[in-house]
């Protein structure tokens, strides 16, 4: 598939301009593309997209387990190579994986663990002073949550887990950058983003 | 109600994560989306991008080689590619306000925190879609205006200086690319 065509000259700007600015309008292409449903048009895509990622899920139980494997082999690699910012970028990327995705496969628990020790790589001034127990509880956790995640109450006691982790990561996050307001505005601010 | 005919509309997602990728394929197709290309980093999304000319990209933050947000800057470049306007929807793990902050002084159109859901997603294009909002060009500063509404409730400093608008046609970015060449 190639390019598609250029534009016309019907299809230029609108330049509105002002004294230290441009308002730009651009011609609305995508506005062909949407149209008021039809009397009777029953169709409802969203649903349908519910019951293909519904049958998508029954891969999400291996695909966490490929996310773990990807935090524990970072982790390892930061242990026995150290924060650079190579490994660093690689744990946080992991970690912020699963962050985004563990609600997604069923594991709230360890996106809410995963959220803590992305904040704590983000935070931290110096990641090598950060306690070593802190980052590696942080890992354990979300590793002990996926696997154990078949066992009765394990639901209750994975959140329990990861909220109290959270309180712990916080507290620290917030006496290390006691003297940086910016990062302890950050740390303290709610999100702001809605969830999809 | 309104419906969008995803199968005219181009899509190009951007996310170093294979299963991430394949779960926004599963909902693009499921809308009824044909075309949907993937990169897995942002300089391949950057490739793609100028290859395939999409409708809309969908990018996630957290990238090796060069992330989301630099990817809508180099997007959102007057004159460097065919078409700087693309809606670009953020997709991220991130929800802090400094991030969407920034994410939006990048010139990114909607942004959208994981988890992904269905719902969310087929909101944020049809926002895109219906109600695509203009651009706004300043020193420092290209992309959709960043001011949703229109009202009198706003109180602080006014960044913007009016004055009389002059309203001109400004040849396709693409034409002038070809007369340049």
């Amino acid at each position: 598939m190639t390019a598609k065509k250029s534009s016309s000259k019907a299809e230029q700007p609108q330049v509105a301009t002002f004294a230290d600015h441009q308002v730009i309008t651009p011609p609305n292409r995508l506005g062909a593309y949407v149209r008021r449903a039809a009397q009777g048009d029953r169709d409802d895509p969203v649903a349908r997209a519910e019951h293909a990622l519904q049958k998508l899920s029954v891969q999400f139980d291996d695909w966490m387990n490929v996310e773990c494997d990807r935090l524990a082999a970072a982790h390892e690699t930061v242990l026995r190579a150290g924060f650079t910012p190579e490994h660093s970028g690689a744990l946080y990327r992991a970690a912020h994986d699963i962050k985004g995705a563990g609600g997604t496969y069923g594991y709230p628990a360890a996106a809410i663990a995963a959220e803590s020790l992305c904040r704590i790589i983000d935070h931290a001034p110096v990641l090598q002073d950060v306690p070593t127990d802190l980052i590696a509880n942080h890992i354990q956790a979300i590793l002990a949550i996926v696997r154990e995640h078949d066992r009765i109450n394990a639901v209750n006691v994975a959140e329990t887990l990861s909220r109290r982790l959270r309180g712990i990561a916080d507290e620290y996050l917030a006496h290390i950058n006691r003297d940086r307001p910016e990062h302890l505005e950050a740390i303290l601010a709610p999100s702001l983003a809605p969830a999809g | 109600m309104f419906r969008i005919d995803f199968n005219k509309l181009r899509f190009l997602v951007s996310d170093d994560n294979a299963h991430m990728r394949r779960i926004l394929r599963t909902l693009l197709h499921s809308f009824g989306a044909r075309e949907v290309y993937e990169a897995d980093d942002g300089a391949n999304a950057l490739e793609m991008f100028s290859h395939y000319v999409p409708d809309i990209v969908i990018t996630d933050w957290a990238m090796p080689i060069f992330d989301g947000l630099e990817l809508a800057q180099m997007i959102r470049q007057p004159g460097a590619n065919a078409n700087p306007y693309v809606p670009i929807i953020m997709l991220t793990g991130h929800s802090e306000k400094r991030r969407v902050m920034m994410a939006r002084d990048a010139g990114v159109t909607e942004f959208l925190a994981k988890p992904i859901s269905a719902k969310g997603l087929y909101q944020r294009i049809l926002n895109v879609v219906a109600n695509p909002r203009p651009f706004i060009k300043t020193k420092t500063y290209f992309g959709p205006d960043r001011r949703r509404s229109v009202g009198n409730a706003y109180v602080g400093p006014e960044r913007r200086v009016g004055g009389k608008a002059e309203v001109i046609q400004q040849p396709a970015l693409l034409e002038k690319a070809r007369v340049a060449g």
